[in-house]
């Protein structure tokens, strides 16, 4: 039989390429201009910019990556992080009620967390499993939901009902807890004082362990020892070419006088945060992330090859969960102060602003996209408020655009999202 | 079991499959808490004229579901476009200088039009966004909203009762008075403050029954007409309404239009009675209050009448009337109210997305 | 015979659902490296076989089946489609289980990838092991040599022509280590000539090495090249087994169709053999699964014409064409004037009526009174009862229930009111609804798809009837399009056969079996043009 295809991929020409990227990568692209544009404004010093987005950075990078699995798994955003964020609230409540401090207290608080947050999570799952089609909107509105039992909870029964005597933390009736509580004599700073390390040595060291591990993966690619299609070298190549470019601007600002080398990192919490990256990276290489990407690619395919679909969609949702729920507690514990009715009403929004930014849409989403986007996201969190003063003299307009950035740009993912949805079946249909 | 009993258990089943658990469960904590504050002894006249009150302030917003539904763009969680368009309407209708009855009814025809434009432009995005519609109308009132935040502050406006001061933009809530509060409220009301007491405190609003009641009655004749039944057909099945000769993208448009239109009046309707215009981040959850209330009413994500908005506005609105007074002599807790909105309204949100599909 | 030969054995299979018969008594024996075709006309039961041999959830949760499946002489109880891959059974589907965002090496193997340990996933789970691709790639690799493919393991299957995705379902299921039994379900509906016969080919291969191999299809060509057992089922019996050299195409044919044909009792109808009420002429369909690709058809006014052909042909997308639902080219003339095409609103005002084959997603609103659903149509597009006060219009309630009443008697539709929802009512009940609704339009040419299609007999007469009765009183132009066969000769005055969406042919009620089972299988024309004798 004489059968060759041949596939149009890598042959494409230059220019076609080029497009495409910047097609592709659009709503990226616009953010790192307009968060140049708002840098420009807004009239920071780097160095401060930089230990800023460093602090940001620690503070919100683990709840964005929390929001990779369940979009693999095909479930689209998972507004019901916010059920998870409360979870680890509720163990910061308690933690902080008894009184442990430091990182005993840290522990403590995501042993009593992670029970909550997978009753929490199997629940929503169950709930997404009876709603399949329409997943975001159901998480969405079970955040809000939840925020009312929540509520119900710490201000209406802890005090009356559940027994709490804290004269610092229960409001002065006796009933329910205060609106703000402290966490500066208990858990704040708690990993991110354990070692602060010169953030341009670290970068350095980063930057080292990512071009060895790139130089192995081209050599192996050489020798044709890989799985991967040989169409992926150029992305290998691309990769090379921009670690290798952090190197140099890294070394570059090494011997200069600048204050960046006087900057610190939270060595833990990044650690912490490389941690999970690898665990999701890790999760994509083993069976259960396949079975997870494709019950997300097609959930009826999966059933007939005897994948239980249903099942691993609640645990793509616990595991989202679990996470979000340690992503607030490093949240919190670098913030240091708790607004008990408030922390975790904004938390799926902002991480799924930010996740977007970088690039994922709501079928697809990578550890890479996630960095970036917290990043970008919070490049214009700290200099829109100044930008907008400096431009048109008021703070608040600056604070309203960058709510405006975080709604839109879900909003323009979902309906993109939708239209290409839609534009599918149709064809399917042909009406 | 006697052949009684069989028989009341039947209809029971009946009922509590039509009603579904959530409804029954809302509708006997309502009657519940009208018990208790009789109980009590919170004045009954003046709560019930509070629960009027409210639940004809909020019922034209709650009927501004009922075209988009029947019209099969699902729950319109995008009102807040709509509500924007009023908004505007009443701060330019205040710019110009009218007052009272002119005022309210100017605010009224310079909004009709932008939520026109503004309903086109949204009719457009929905009919390409087909089965996500829900999530996309969510994120496009919230996006409305923060960016009308920004036009907020940029308005040239200058009547003293809506700019600041000093600094820039229009205010947080433009203050009613001397414009058109209480327009409606206060037509025909009977009976008047001085006479009362006779009525425990009872006292009807006639300007505000007779204009929403017209309201209802439009949306009604609109129901019946020609157009209407189209666009319920297209709703109802829009492959039904394709074979039958419907154009189904025009009557999602204009269902979604007509939405838009019932949004902008109601939020002024809203306004006259609280006193207040509320711009910037307010109207952002007005949506889902709305769409609680028709769901509460009996409405599905596939079908709402008129019936399901009286019914469903006056339980929704009612049971958070009558829960502030009774939670404040029960625990002296402030928040009940608002925590009994959350849980309800989002509780019923959820309940009518799993009776969607089911799964598969 | 000796029950060991056989690698599969179903004996005495039955089934009923909810009481109707659906399949009775059927022995199939399939030996080791044997190609085994079971032919079928649409419903004759080949699908409910099907399902029974892969433990579908249909089958038991419908109370199961009679009978007995044996593999390798044992009695196998097969509960689900997993069960029945570990049994060795596998499917090439009809409609591909292939994910496009996958390479090849991934969708081959789907759920059964090869993994290697690491510390992970022996503390917590083997569903932690990582997936050793390298392995993988490998497996893929051979599986698609053996299919003589020459094509690289890691390209993504979105993008590659339909017979390809096809042959990698094959290579999957012979990837399977333990594959003793084959199915392969209408494999070549999809491909071309050439892809086809590439797919003989490798079946061929396939059974050369031992495995059996189970061949589902209407193509009597085909079959008489590939196999060497053939099964034919009609009406969910078992009407004969042949052996490859001891029949014929004809025989095939004949014995696939036959059947008992009960005459509608009918007066005569007036057909004007001087005018063509309706005319296609190279028309094209383009509705998923049932296109049109070019045909012509002229119908007579006031005669009952019937539209018939196996499923996927393009039988259903002709009346779907005319009433525009689906993107159509080429010309449909009305009373020799053309009518404008992909315009649903256009065919109603030129007084054509669909009742569609889809009644629940198509032909009714369920939700929704049947005085309304009767009357919308009309309402809609002729301005019937409606009330105009000024610029304003209201429904004339009255009217649409005064007309649903009228309709209620004459179509003897039974419901507890007018106002009933249609959800409710059976599908007799249903389908008369719909008709009511087309008739309301007061149409010239009614088109009725499979108006018998889920509803029982008693009702099926009683909508023929109706039919029947329709033409001859008011002289309307009817088009019925059936996948029976049997009902399409009870009532029609011509037969139009479609095949891969063309005019077959066109056959009167009385031909023989013979020439519907050649027609419908697409082996009349290449008979004819191949010199053969044509009755």
């Amino acid at each position: 039989m004489e059968n060759n295809v041949t596939i149009d991929r890598g042959i494409l020409d230059r220019k076609t390429k080029i497009k495409r990227f910047f097609v592709k990568n659009m709503v990226t692209i616009m953010f790192i201009i307009l968060s140049y544009i708002g840098f420009h404004y807004s009239g920071l010093s780097v160095p401060f910019f930089m230990s800023e987005l460093i602090t940001r950075f620690a503070r919100n990078g683990f709840l964005v990556l929390a929001l990779i699995i369940p979009v693999m798994a095909g479930m689209g955003l998972n507004f019901a992080i916010v059920l998870g964020a409360m979870a680890g609230q509720m163990g910061i409540i308690m933690v902080v009620h008894w009184g442990i401090t430091g990182v005993p207290g840290v522990l403590l608080c995501v042993l009593l967390s992670t029970p909550l947050a997978i009753i929490f999570g199997f629940l929503t799952g169950k709930l997404l499993n009876k709603t399949k089609g329409q997943e975001m909107i159901t998480s969405l509105i079970l955040g809000f939901f939840a925020n009312g039992i929540y509520q119900f909870i710490f201000l209406i029964l802890v005090g009356s009902v559940i027994p709490m005597v804290n004269e610092e933390m229960i409001l002065s009736s006796g009933v329910g807890l205060r609106v703000t509580i402290a966490l500066n004599d208990t858990i704040r700073y708690a990993l991110d004082d354990v070692w602060r390390f010169s953030f341009i040595h670290t970068v350095l060291i980063a930057t080292i362990i990512f071009l060895i591990i790139y130089a192995v993966k081209l050599y192996k690619m050489k020798k044709g020892e890989t799985a991967d299609a040989p169409t992926d070298k150029s992305k290998t190549y691309f990769n090379l070419g921009v670690v290798v470019a952090l190197l140099a601007v890294t070394l570059g600002v090494m011997f200069s006088e600048s204050r960046i080398n006087d900057l610190q990192v939270p060595m833990i919490t990044f650690a912490i945060i490389g941690v999970l990256c690898l665990f999701t990276y890790f999760l994509s290489k083993t069976k259960l992330g396949q079975d997870l990407r494709t019950v997300g690619q097609d959930r009826h395919i999966a059933k007939v090859s005897g994948i239980n679909s249903d099942g691993i969609r609640v645990l793509a949702i616990v595991l989202s969960t679990l996470l979000a729920a340690y992503g607030q507690i490093i949240y919190l514990q670098n913030l240091g102060t708790l607004s008990t009715y408030g922390s975790h009403e904004q938390v799926g929004m902002f991480a799924i602003a930010a996740l977007l930014i970088g690039g994922a849409s709501v079928t697809k989403a990578t550890i890479g996209q996630a960095v970036l986007g917290t990043i970008l996201f919070h490049t214009l969190f700290i200099v829109s408020p100044l930008a907008g003063r400096n431009l048109f003299g008021d703070a608040q307009l600056g604070e309203y655009f960058r709510a405006f950035v975080a709604y839109g740009v879900i909003g323009l993912s979902l309906a993109m999202h939708a239209w290409k949805k839609y534009l599918q079946s149709k064809d399917e249909l042909g009406m | 079991m006697t052949e009684k009993a069989m028989s009341f258990s039947t209809a029971w089943k009946s009922f509590y499959a039509k009603a579904g658990l959530p409804r029954i469960v809302i509708g006997v904590f309502f009657i519940f808490l009208n018990i208790v504050s009789i109980v009590i002894g919170i004045s009954f006249g003046s709560l019930m004229t509070d629960v009027i009150i409210r639940a004809l302030m909020n019922m034209i917003l709650v009927l501004a579901m009922v075209p988009g539904i029947r019209s099969g763009i699902g729950l319109n969680f995008g009102l807040p476009l709509g509500i924007l368009c009023g908004l505007l309407g009443g701060v330019i209708s205040i710019e110009l200088d009218f007052t009272g009855a002119m005022g309210f009814l100017m605010a009224i025809l310079i909004a009709i039009p932008f939520a026109i434009i503004v309903g086109i432009a949204y009719g457009w995005l929905l009919n390409r966004v087909k089965g996500s519609e829900m999530m996309v109308a969510t994120y496009v009132g919230f996006s409305a909203v923060s960016l009308m935040s920004i036009g907020w502050m940029l308005l040239p406006l200058n009547a003293p009762e809506m700019a600041w001061p000093m600094g820039m933009g229009v205010r947080t809530t433009i203050s009613l008075e001397g414009r058109f509060n209480h327009i409606l409220n206060d037509f025909w009301r009977f009976p008047t403050g001085d006479m009362d007491l006779s009525f425990g405190g009872f006292e009807i609003p006639t300007g505000l029954i007779l204009f929403v009641s017209f309201m209802l009655f439009v949306m009604w004749v609109i129901n019946r007409s020609k157009m209407g039944i189209a666009m319920k057909t297209v709703g109802a099945n829009p492959k039904f309404a394709t074979a039958s000769g419907l154009n189904v993208n025009f009557y999602r448009m204009f269902g979604t239009v007509l939405s838009t239109v019932f949004g902008a009046i109601g939020i002024l309707v809203y306004a006259q009675s609280f006193g207040f215009l509320q711009l910037y981040l307010a109207p952002m959850f007005m949506g889902f209050a709305a769409v609680a209330g028709v769901l509460i009413g009996g409405a599905n994500v596939r079908d709402a009448n008129i019936s399901h908005v009286i019914i469903g506005t006056f339980l929704f609105q009612g049971l958070l009337v009558i829960a502030l007074p009774v939670a404040n002599n029960i625990m002296t807790l402030g928040s009940l109210a608002e925590i009994t909105r959350l849980v309800v309204s989002n509780g019923i949100i959820l309940y009518a997305l799993t009776q969607v599909t089911g799964g598969d | 015979m000796e029950t060991a030969n056989f690698v599969l054995q179903m004996k005495g299979i039955g089934k009923e659902y909810y009481g109707t018969r659906v399949l009775e008594n059927i022995n199939i024996n399939l030996a080791p490296g044997e190609i085994h075709a079971v032919l079928g006309e649409n419903g004759a039961g080949k699908s409910t076989l099907m399902n029974i041999l892969f433990g579908m959830s249909v089958i038991h949760s419908t109370g199961g089946f009679e009978g007995e499946v044996l593999i390798n002489g044992e009695s196998a109880n097969i509960k689900s489609p997993v069960e029945a891959m570990e049994a060795g059974i596998g499917m090439v589907h009809q409609e591909f289980m292939l994910i496009p965002e996958y390479t090849i090496t991934e969708n081959i193997k789907l759920n059964r990838e090869i993994t290697k340990p690491n510390i992970f996933s022996r503390l917590i789970s083997n569903k932690l092991e990582t997936l050793d691709r390298i392995e993988m790639n490998k497996d893929a690799k051979k599986a698609l040599k053996t299919l003589d493919l020459n094509i690289e393991e890691w390209i993504k299957i979105a993008g590659l022509p339909v017979g390809y995705m096809q042959f990698v379902e094959i290579a999957r299921e012979i990837d399977k280590s333990n594959l003793k039994v084959l199915v392969f379900d209408e494999p070549t509906a999809v491909l071309t000539e050439s892809e086809a016969s590439n797919l003989l080919d490798a079946m061929r291969t396939i059974s050369s090495k031992g495995i059996a191999i189970l061949f589902i299809t209407h193509r009597l060509d085909e079959v008489m090249e590939v196999a060497d057992n053939m099964t034919v089922l009609r009406d969910g019996k078992l009407v004969g087994v042949r052996k490859k050299e001891e029949t014929s195409i004809d025989e095939l044919a004949e014995m696939m169709v036959g059947r008992k044909i009960n005459k509608v009792e009918k007066g005569t109808n007036t057909i004007d053999e001087s005018v063509y009420k309706l005319e296609l002429k190279n028309f094209s369909v383009d509705m998923p699964g049932e296109k049109i690709k070019g045909m012509d058809l002229k119908v007579r006014k006031g005669e009952i014409i019937g539209i018939g052909g196996l499923a996927g042909q393009g039988k259903i997308g002709v009346a779907n064409g005319v009433a525009g639902l689906y993107p159509s080219k080429g010309e449909v003339l009305i009373d020799g004037t053309p009518l404008p095409l992909n315009n649903p609103k256009e065919s109603i005002n030129r007084r054509i009526a669909f009742v569609s084959e889809d009644r629940r997603a198509v032909g009714l609103l369920l939700d929704i009174g049947i005085d309304m659903n009767i009357a919308v149509t009309a309402m809609q597009n002729k301005g019937g009862f409606l009330k105009h006060y000024g610029i304003f219009s209201q429904q004339d309630t009255k009217a649409i229930k005064e007309h649903a009443e009228k309709m209620r008697k004459e179509l003897d539709i039974r419901c507890t009111g007018v106002d009933q929802p249609t959800r409710r009512l059976s599908g007799g009940n249903q389908q008369k609804v719909c008709i009511a609704r087309a008739l309301t339009l007061e149409p010239e040419i009614l088109f009725v798809s499979e108006p018998t299609r889920g509803i029982d007999v008693g009702a099926k007469k009683l909508v023929l009837d109706t039919l029947v009765k329709l033409n001859q009183e008011k002289g309307m132009t009817i088009v019925m399009t059936s996948s029976e066969l049997g009902e399409l000769r009870s009532v029609c005055d011509r037969i139009a056969i479609i095949n891969e969406g063309k005019l077959e042919g066109i056959l009167s009620p009385d031909d023989s079996d013979k020439d519907y089972g050649l027609m419908m299988a697409g082996n009349y024309s290449k008979k004819a043009n191949s010199g053969g004798e044509v009755e």
